[in-house]
């Protein structure tokens, strides 16, 4: 479920638009009532709806019994929030706060001037040091922080059938070679070594995040988030494209997986049922393997980083996926000191504990000390060290870059395993993209 | 007959006169709430996307500014949109020639008097009542390599591992199928009730003369039909160069690109990669080619002079 939260592309269009117009009504009355045109003193707050959402409602009743200044969280549902926000923010009803993934999702605004730079908040107590830094440095654009973390990490991890592995004697794919043997072992006995859902080509690019990461180190992805279009040509992206190359002619992914997505969990019920051995995704995927395939979970699943790359320069203990989703602040808003202190508010304990009995795994300082107490501990563990020790945490890159190349660097990615583009093409491509209209 | 006409017509008329000017003619105002809905929901937008196609990337964030042609050059030249064309033409043409024969047979056998006609035409009618949403989502369902039927019938079809969905030539011909399957039965109405139009008289004729139902079929119900050939190729040619639900939920233009019409890209500019100028280019040229489209075919099929096909009756 979460896995379909992350991504803001619509998928089920009819049910999305009626979504959309029915709420965009709703929510123009009720902007109106409150925020810029009624003065009456309340602060809208904008977030995602789904399955998480209760864990904001609680914060805001919370803050609203020590508040003189009333919150109203404004729940948008489905799919389509990235759009509806869009729209949202450019009307005269725009919200005081709003959800979004940090990076490029929050660039054009910030062009705009039209949030508010948080920096200072965050150099004083009790913003500074309560998050995970590298944590804190997704939600920033050009070195300024805009935005609060406000739910939990979700790492990409490498997860595997630990009976399965036990079975045929292989070790845990911690390493390129521990992985290669994984594959030609699984293979050999009529399993897919790696399910993948292609089809949704996001998960695809978690692929090549990872592989760049470990051949060439965090500053190649970096220099092309900071507008540098010739990285896309950097010798590791050509390394790390070749290796997905030869993991596709070896069968790594199998021969079906362009057929295959995530999004109606086709790739997850290929682990969670045996039929494939590994699974690279975010850890949204675990919540999701113990609501479907409950048995799978307690006994056969099992997770580790993302292997070592030999002669790789990058640091192994890096990480890509979603750092958090965050709390921006809206230029336009009439209550900065109420917003300022509702963003605050994201620091404290109970917070971070509600967040965790929603199953959300918080990105605060102290989260750490509270695990123990939660079922599924040693998962939510994994999570927390793995990110703290982490001395990169890549955000997804789709959603680390502006829409207008995140979005076809999907459709790229999709045409690369679809083998519809060589290496130097992908290189080719990417390069003019971003120049045309980064 | 003929010679009291002369003295009854002119009555009439006056009746007629005389009876609209006492029930009142309607005023154009009672087309007034017809014309503002249609004129804010439908003309003012459209209007507003021909504006927005010069106003360059515009991202949504902050206010449209006129540029000028650099969307529409782009457009031109883009490779994307190039294969976009050539990918909604073939499956323009692929649906036409996959629809046509078989709703054409099957209304002309529909509109005549078998036993059990009524209750086949009942079940094959049901693909249309059903959303596409829901076809769509049931097709993918049975088309998933693993978990699905795919696997059985793909090695048939060509598809060794059943990866229909998942090779560029199966996506394609997936979406004729699927589009095909929904659609056949509103254009076999079509013709069924086409076919019933054609006056009986002319095959009593043609089976006195001793033409066969071969013969009579291309002689009589062909050119009899002409007029509903032409709606129903104009309803399946505009129908296919906009579809939009079906691509975006069975294939989502993949893999890789190699389903991605020209409404779907206009969809990912859009709403994906927020480039509303660039989406407003290609939605309005989707709009000027469509209208051309159809305005060339009801020209050469003669449907617009109005040729009866009662000619020479």
């Amino acid at each position: 479920m979460r896995g379909i939260s992350r991504r803001f592309g619509g998928r089920f269009s009819r049910t999305a638009l009626a979504l959309t117009v029915v709420s965009g009504l709703t929510l123009t009355a009720a902007g109106c009532n409150s925020s810029s045109l009624g003065g009456d003193g309340a602060l809208v707050v904008y977030t995602y709806g789904d399955g998480s959402t209760d864990v904001q409602q609680q914060a805001v009743s919370d803050f609203n019994k020590t508040s003189k200044v009333q919150v109203k969280l404004v729940t948008v549902p489905g799919a389509n929030y990235a759009s509806k926000l869009r729209m949202v923010m450019s009307s005269p009803v725009a919200p005081d706060v709003f959800f979004n993934w940090g990076g490029g999702s929050i660039e054009p605004y910030v062009k705009a001037d039209q949030l508010v730079d948080l920096t200072p908040y965050f150099n004083e107590a009790p913003l500074k040091d309560a998050f995970l830094p590298s944590v804190v440095s997704a939600g920033a654009v050009d070195g300024k922080d805009y935005g609060v973390p406000m739910r939990g990490m979700q790492p990409v991890v490498l997860f595997y059938n630990k009976t399965l592995f036990a079975q045929y004697g292989l070790q845990a794919p911690n390493t390129w070679d521990a992985m290669q043997t994984a594959v030609t072992t699984l293979k050999a006995h009529g399993i897919t070594p790696f399910a993948l859902g292609d089809s949704d080509n996001w998960p695809s690019l978690m692929w090549l995040e990872y592989l760049l990461d470990r051949v060439g180190g965090a500053s190649v992805f970096q220099k092309i988030q900071s507008g540098d279009a010739s990285a896309w040509s950097d010798p590791a992206m050509s390394t790390a494209l070749n290796d997905i190359n030869l993991l596709i002619k070896e069968g790594a992914f199998g021969s079906t997986f362009t057929s295959e997505n995530y999004t109606s969990n086709a790739a997850p019920t290929l682990l969670g049922t045996g039929k494939a051995g590994m699974q690279l995704m975010g850890s949204w995927d675990y919540a999701n393997q113990v609501t479907n395939h409950a048995s799978f979970a307690e006994n056969d699943e099992a997770w580790t980083t993302f292997p070592t790359v030999p002669g790789g320069t990058g640091d192994p203990a890096d990480v890509v996926g979603n750092p958090a989703n965050y709390w921006s602040i809206s230029a336009r808003t009439k209550n900065l000191a109420t917003a300022i202190k509702f963003v605050q508010f994201m620091t404290q304990t109970s917070y971070e504990k509600d967040q965790l009995a929603g199953g959300n795994m918080p990105t605060n300082t102290d989260a750490g000390a509270l695990l123990p107490s939660y079922p599924n501990s040693q998962f939510l563990q994994f999570q927390y060290q793995t990110v703290q020790k982490a001395p990169s945490f890549q955000l997804s890159w789709d959603q680390a870059l502006p829409t207008t190349v995140g979005t076809p660097l999907d459709t790229e990615v999709g045409r690369f395993f679809a083998g519809q583009v060589s290496v130097s093409q992908f290189e080719s491509d990417m390069t003019n993209l971003q120049k045309n209209v980064g | 007959m003929t010679l009291t006409a002369p003295a009854t017509k002119p009555q009439q008329r006056q009746g007629a006169a005389s009876r609209r000017a006492k029930v009142g003619r309607p005023r154009l105002a009672w087309a007034l709430p017809g014309v503002l809905f249609f004129a804010l929901f439908a003309i003012a937008p459209m209007l507003y996307s021909l504006y927005l196609s010069f106003c360059g990337s515009w991202s949504g964030i902050g206010p449209a500014r006129f540029v000028g042609l650099q969307d529409w050059h782009r457009l031109l030249s883009d490779p994307a949109i190039r294969q976009a064309t050539t990918l909604t033409v073939e499956m323009t043409v692929l649906s036409w020639l996959f629809q046509t024969p078989i709703s054409l047979l099957i209304g002309v056998w529909a509109a005549g008097k078998q036993r059990n006609r009524a209750i086949m035409s009942a079940l094959f009618f049901l693909p249309l009542v059903l959303s596409s949403t829901a076809i769509s989502l049931l097709f993918k369902a049975l088309l998933d390599p693993n978990f699905g039927l795919a696997s059985t019938f793909g090695p048939w079809l060509g598809f060794p591992q059943g990866n229909i969905l998942g090779s560029s030539h199966g996506a394609l011909l997936a979406l004729v199928f699927v589009g095909g399957w929904q659609f056949m039965p509103f254009h076999t109405l079509i013709y069924q009730g086409g076919a019933r139009q054609i006056p009986k008289s002319l095959y009593e004729a043609a089976s006195l003369d001793g033409a066969g139902r071969v013969s009579q079929f291309f002689h009589i119900t062909l050119p009899q039909l002409r007029h509903t050939i032409t709606t129903s190729s104009v309803l399946i040619i505009v129908g296919s160069l906009t579809s939009f639900e079906m691509v975006f939920l069975l294939t989502n233009g993949g893999p890789g690109t190699s389903s991605t019409t020209l409404s779907l890209a206009m969809y990912q500019n859009a709403f994906q990669n927020f480039d509303f100028g660039y989406a407003s280019a290609l939605g309005t040229a989707l709009v000027i080619v469509s209208t051309l489209l159809s305005l060339v075919m009801v020209k050469f099929s003669g449907f617009g002079s109005m040729r009866s096909t009662r000619e020479g009756m």
